[in-house]
């Protein structure tokens, strides 16, 4: 069986999970109304006066700390509290293509979920004229962000059979990559630390790349800077379930 | 088919298994028994290539586990202890996952469920969540997933753990007659399983192979003649250890 045979077997074994149990519908729901919901109401939509999705692109990075991790909880640490972990590392497979496989899935759900906004899209297109440029490199953007904050979240899922100790290592981490970035935080830094250093440190954050995006930039460092934390969080998912069983 | 050299495991200080050597052949079902803890899942899951060795090798089929992992896996079928299998999904689609990670396609696969489905008799649960099951059904539903690509060699820990005798003697004729063109190691606590399905039996007890023969070269040893008395002489029990 070719690598791809296997790995595309265990990512629509772990995407039909999703849509077999009621979390893929919960989680569709909540995540459409919150997201609704900050558009309309915090995100300002109607008062900015401009046809785009900011209102909607601003709070993305707040609404998926919080979503993505919930669904990342379970790729590893369900496996771990079934014991089905042992079913799919001794079939002909490797480490490697059974980690490609759900996380390929569960960001396949989350990209899912993020096109269902589409009304949101067809909203402005009928108001205003808005640059859909922007909003395409906008929605990249968002998915990139999802990816990494999933990968992260797969990673703390390998480490514990418990979810909610994934579900907050994982919000936890995926908090500093936001906050190394959040304009309070660096500036609060930029009063005693060298710009350089603020700089450097502004660089690791997910807002810096996700922010490029939104100015509807395709900004190759930005896809490399997402596309680099997903493989590192993704190894080190690999080395903890090797360790784990060694 | 299967061989195992100088295998040996530590977690830590401890040693689950202690330097164990043995060979099982095509045609025999080798009876793995042992006290609680005495390495027996431990074992297994190196043969299956779920957990590396720390030292000494096991090769199936001629092939080594850490040298040609897929190529082992590939070979074999397991059926881990406590049967675990993903309770969300139903019978059939846990069937038709574990065909298809097997490289199992369209007919190929179709016919491949249809023989477990009969072998474990899963007909009238196909379309259930696992979740819903009794733990015979859930239990023979891993089994099914163990057999479903005809391997030669077959590694079931407990298979017939949490049956009803019914349903034990069942699973003890099945494998007895699938031992005859395939390499089988099984683990379990009763002891007249061995007599009825084994055509050889390993006692191991911390880690170290005690006993090892066909059940009655095992049961000649016991003054009784009984392999229960034997087994007890050969192996300690964890509370009397602690105690003494």
């Amino acid at each position: 069986m070719s690598h791809w045979a296997a790995i595309s077997t265990i990512a629509k074994r772990e995407l039909s999970a999703y849509f077999e149990s009621p979390v893929a519908y919960v989680f569709l729901v909540i995540f459409l109304l919150l997201a609704g919901f900050f558009t309309f109401t915090f995100g300002g939509f109607f008062e900015r006066g401009e046809a785009s999705l900011a209102a909607l692109f601003n709070w993305l990075p707040w609404l998926f700390l919080f979503l993505v991790p919930a669904v990342g909880m379970r790729l590893w640490s369900e496996e771990r509290r079934l014991g089905t972990i042992e079913l799919l590392l001794t079939m002909p497979v490797s480490a490697w293509q059974a980690i490609l496989g759900k996380f390929l899935a569960s960001w396949a759900f989350l990209i899912i979920a993020l096109a269902l906004t589409f009304p949101i899209i067809i909203t402005v297109n009928w108001l205003g004229d808005p640059d859909n440029g922007v909003i395409a490199s906008g929605y990249i953007g968002a998915a990139l962000l999802a990816g990494a904050y999933l990968a992260i979240s797969s990673m703390t899922s390998a480490l514990t059979r418990n979810q909610v100790i994934a579900f907050i290592l994982a919000v936890v981490l995926c908090l500093l990559l936001i906050l190394v970035g959040f304009s309070p935080v660096t500036d609060l830094l930029s009063r005693w630390a060298s710009p350089w250093l603020v700089e450097a440190v502004t660089r690791f954050s997910v807002l810096t790349h996700y922010d490029g995006f939104q100015k509807g930039v395709l900004d190759s460092r930005g896809v490399l800077y997402f596309l680099s934390v997903i493989a590192f969080t993704l190894f080190a998912t690999g080395v903890v379930i090797r360790n784990h069983r060694a | 088919m299967i061989k195992v050299e100088n295998l040996s495991k530590s977690f830590g200080q401890k040693r689950a298994v202690d330097g164990i050597s043995f060979e099982v052949a095509k045609g025999e079902v080798l009876g793995f028994l042992g006290p609680n803890g005495a390495g027996k899942s431990t074992t297994m899951r190196m043969i299956t290539g779920f957990i590396p060795a720390s030292a000494g090798s096991v090769s199936v089929c001629g092939l080594d586990v850490l040298e040609h992992p897929i190529e082992v896996k590939r070979r074999i079928g397991y059926l881990p202890e406590a049967a675990p299998s993903y309770t969300d999904m139903s019978v059939l689609s846990f069937l038709k996952f574990a065909a298809g990670m097997r490289g199992l396609r369209g007919e190929g696969r179709r016919n491949a469920i249809r023989r477990v489905v009969e072998l474990c008799h899963l007909e009238n649960v196909l379309g259930q969540t696992i979740d819903t099951l009794s733990k015979g059904f859930r239990h023979r539903t891993c089994l099914a997933q163990a057999l479903v690509h005809d391997p030669e060699v077959l590694i079931l820990d407990e298979p017939t753990d949490g049956l009803d005798p019914n349903q034990k003697h069942e699973v003890r004729t099945l494998i007895r007659r699938m031992g005859e063109s395939k390499a089988i190691i099984f683990s379990t606590h009763i002891l007249e399983e061995v007599e009825e399905a084994c055509t050889r039996a390993i006692i191991i007890d911390r880690g170290r192979i005690v006993a090892n023969g066909t059940p009655q070269e095992l049961k000649a040893r016991a003054p009784s003649g009984k392999l229960d008395d034997f087994f007890r002489s050969i192996t300690r029990s964890d509370v009397v250890e602690k105690a003494a």
